[in-house]
């Protein structure tokens, strides 16, 4: 039988997870546990969302100062006196602002994504930095911390339900429905699909305003979970979330990226870094190692695409 | 020392799904100017790209240089041998000096902290333009000279590298015809030093007036090699069309249905110009000429990828405004595009995936999800009505022959239900027998009253399908005939605007079909 690119990863996941629970003191601790499940949301949320525009062969660098743009949007509110549904429309808003903003630039304009979403980064940072004036806003109401902070059912932190639910709504919009079927088609040949009838400039564009929402709801569970907000929320995730979508089996150059990959890399990252913490490495050589790792599975990757690549192009010959 | 400076023998190449070349051989003599000619898809640039070293040749080619064994295993083997190549589509570095694409490349091999020789560079690359007789300054920046200039200059490359054998394709292309006369001298020059030219051109007086030797290539396979004396024109393009390959002539009556698509006044400045013509019910009409005439132009502005300066269309006798591909699938009008692999496919999908791209939206259910059932069972029916092999609907479309790759691209337009097909060089690439299954496909698809409009520049091929011929030449329709009035060498006439009465008789037949409307 052979295995999906993500069930191996999968695997993979598992195998990091058991490997870190025998090695590294207190990772199995219900301490430790609730602490990587708080974190996981947020940085999972930013992973789907840079793996969604990676799939039509784009990348979103702006997507984190999208999110901190957001966070400023609810905390602005919040501070303000309005309610936390205000609060919440009002990031999603914020949002929603910057990504039709890329996505207009990159579907009717035609600048590349890459450069597109870096001017965007800078710009959107200063944007908040004239709204903050570079510190933080601060001092939610406690009926807000709960979403970053709370459990469901006293069990599961109400942001692994949010991130679960966002998860599955993003691989059924890729899977199941027209949108998403045209984002793998532009993401394979976007002059093919050009050719075929397709309006590429709307999936491009709902494909970043859907990166954005993601990255308002992230920006809502870190404001909640922080208490705060200031003009990296988040930047940290920023490489990171394209390390994980590529991680995850995404195609850089388009066409090809599940959700469930994005969330086994996700897992990776996650298992890799607090189980090194553990076990006291220091937080530089962390980095070391999980670059490394990253380098390491991209290299297999480009050569086994090699290998099915001249092994088909045999096969033709002796058809032929 | 053998006379010829080049040999090449038993060349085959094989492409996934297609025989590109079939035992195909060049030989090319010493300071002769020899003639590379074949139709569209003969198999010229391939055999090019073979001696450059950018394609390699199946097992059992054999290469000679000035009589020894030679192998070309990548681009800088044929360098070294003395070979130059000057595509049609300039491969100069447009933001470097002139002098620096004169000298680059020379210097690969060499260590690469060692000093730029710019002394060498400038008295190389003058002496370069020199013998030219070009009047440039060597600083000038590429990009600003004139596409004849910038030819020029690739030539003056291959003279600075000595080169022995230099292939110039279709280089007067685009250029004006005093500029073009310039080139021939040039060419006359070289011959003269010895140099040896592979001079591949459509113009057929041009080869005339240049070339010592022809040799012909159809589909792939080597004619023969003629010297200049033994043969004339109506002879070569003979040859070039060839009578293996010949379809069984159309005889169909010249339809008088209604018309069920009319396009008027269709312009874009450069590329076509006053292009009208109608479409009438059960009529295949095929459009042919040259490369370059304006034939896929007008196409793709038809179906609204490229923009168009002026002119209307009608489908059904209602005016229609198509200002996007969407608009035109909307409105019932589809385009199987040349570049299958490219354009018509998205290679890494399944096959399924690929017949639903136009219609997929609307093959969802009450959930707003695809329905997979119906997909499924639509795409199965196309795999099945175009007999698709093998019918393996996951199956990515990389995976078929071409042949089959065309089935997919022509069942993903079927599932639209369009009123107009427009098929663009609907066999190119394809092997003989899936070659006539497309013909009949297509004559089906027009006796089921879609009308079909195919563009193609294989004269048996617009002969064996089509109703009613438009010949296009320099971006205007240089001649209209029925099938069963147009042989292949009144079609090249309209193609190649070789003599006067051209106009003539265009008035003429556009009066017949007139009168038989």
């Amino acid at each position: 039988m052979k295995l999906s690119k993500e069930s191996i990863l999968g695997l993979i996941a598992l195998g990091t997870f058991l490997f870190m629970a025998l090695l590294a003191p207190g990772f199995l601790s219900s301490n430790n546990i609730n602490s990587m499940m708080f974190q996981i949301p947020e940085f999972g949320l930013l992973a789907i969302a840079m793996m969604v525009v990676i799939v039509t062969g784009g990348i979103d660098l702006s997507i984190t100062y999208i999110a901190a743009l957001a966070g400023v949007g609810a905390a602005l509110m919040l501070t303000n006196g309005f309610g936390i549904f205000p609060a919440i429309i009002m990031a999603i808003l914020f949002a929603l602002a910057c990504g039709a903003f890329n996505g207009f630039i990159v579907s009717k304009i035609g600048v590349s994504p890459i450069l597109v979403t870096l001017g965007t980064m800078v710009l959107f940072e200063g944007v908040i930095l004239a709204i903050t004036k570079g510190s933080s806003i601060s001092g939610f109401p406690d009926a807000y911390s709960l979403i970053g902070n709370g459990y469901y059912l006293g069990l599961v932190p109400f942001s692994i339900v949010i991130f679960a639910i966002f998860a599955i709504i993003t691989g059924l919009l890729l899977s199941k429905t027209s949108w998403g079927r045209r984002v793998y088609m532009y993401g394979s040949n976007e002059v093919a699909t050009l050719y075929s009838g397709v309006k590429n400039s709307k999936v491009l564009m709902k494909v970043y305003l859907y990166a954005a929402l993601l990255a308002a709801i992230s920006a809502i569970i870190m404001t909640s979970r922080y208490n705060s907000v200031k003009v990296d929320l988040g930047s940290s995730y920023l490489l990171q979330s394209v390390a994980a979508a590529v991680l995850g089996g995404t195609n850089i150059h388009g066409g090809y990226g599940k959700v469930i990959g994005t969330i086994y890399a996700v897992f990776v990252f996650q298992f890799i870094r607090n189980g090194l913490n553990l076990l006291g490495f220091h937080s530089s050589l962390v980095d070391v190692v999980i670059g490394s790792i990253l380098i390491l599975v991209l290299t297999m990757n480009f050569f086994s695409d090699k290998f099915k690549k001249k092994q088909e192009q045999k096969n033709a010959s002796q058809a032929a | 020392m053998s006379d010829y400076i080049l040999q090449m023998k038993n060349i085959s190449k094989t492409f996934p799904g297609v025989k590109a070349l079939d035992n195909v051989q060049l030989e090319v003599k010493k300071g002769e100017v020899h003639a590379l000619i074949g139709e569209n898809g003969a198999g010229k640039s391939t055999l090019i790209k073979i001696l450059a070293g950018i394609h390699q040749p199946d097992p059992g080619a054999e290469f000679y240089f000035e009589g020894k064994d030679a192998e070309i295993k990548k681009p800088i083997d044929a360098t070294l041998k003395g070979v130059s190549i000057i595509y049609q589509d300039l491969s100069l570095f447009p933001n470097l000096s002139v002098a620096e694409n004169i000298y680059i490349g020379r210097d690969s091999g060499k260590k690469a902290w060692k000093k730029v020789n710019w002394k060498n560079i400038k008295r190389i690359s003058e002496k370069a333009l020199k013998e030219l007789e070009v009047d440039v300054d060597i600083n000038t920046k590429v990009e600003q000279l004139s596409i004849a200039q910038q030819q020029l200059i690739e030539i003056a490359r291959a003279m600075a590298f000595e080169s022995k054998l230099i292939v110039m394709d279709e280089p007067t292309s685009s250029l004006s015809s005093s500029e073009v006369e310039k080139l021939y001298r040039v060419v006359d020059k070289l011959s003269a030093q010895g140099i040896s030219i592979i001079f591949i051109s459509h113009k057929l007086k041009e080869l005339f007036r240049l070339s010592d030797r022809f040799t012909v290539l159809r589909d792939g396979k080597y004619v023969g090699s003629y010297d200049v004396d033994t043969i004339d024109e109506a002879k070569l393009v003979n040859l070039m069309v060839g009578r293996e390959v010949t379809y069984e002539k159309n005889q169909s009556q010249v339809k008088t249905g209604e018309v069920i698509f009319e396009v008027r006044d269709f312009s874009k400045s450069g590329n076509f110009k006053d292009i009208s013509f109608q479409l009438r019910e059960g009529e295949v009409l095929g459009i042919t000429g040259l490369v370059g005439a304006g034939r896929t132009e007008l196409a793709q502005s038809i179906f609204g990828i490229n923009k168009k300066d002026q002119g209307s269309l009608e489908i059904h006798g209602e005016p229609v405004d198509i200002r996007s591909s969407e608009d035109a699938v909307k409105k019932g009008v589809a385009y199987v595009p040349e570049a299958r692999q490219t354009q018509g496919l998205v290679l890494d999908q399944s096959i399924i995936n690929n017949i639903s791209l136009p219609v997929i939206d609307k093959l969802n259910n009450k959930f707003k999800f695809i329905d997979r059932k119906i997909e499924v069972e639509m795409a199965q029916q196309y795999i099945k009505s175009l007999d698709v092999r093998p019918s393996l609907p996951e199956l990515p479309a990389s995976k078929l022959s071409g042949g089959n790759q065309q089935k997919v691209v022509i069942g993903k337009w079927l599932s639209a239900q369009p009123k107009i097909l427009i098929i663009d060089e609907p066999t190119n690439g394809i092997d003989i027998g899936a070659k006539t299954e497309i013909h009949k496909l297509l004559r089906r698809l027009a006796n089921e009253g879609i009308g079909v409009i195919m563009i193609s520049s294989e004269l048996p091929e617009v002969l064996a399908v089509s109703d009613r011929i438009l010949v296009m030449r320099n971006g205007k329709i240089s001649g209209e005939m029925d099938v069963n009035q147009a042989t292949q060498e009144k079609i090249m006439n309209y193609a190649l605007g070789g003599n006067g009465k051209q106009h003539e008789s265009v008035v003429i037949e556009k009066e017949k079909v007139s009168q038989e409307v």
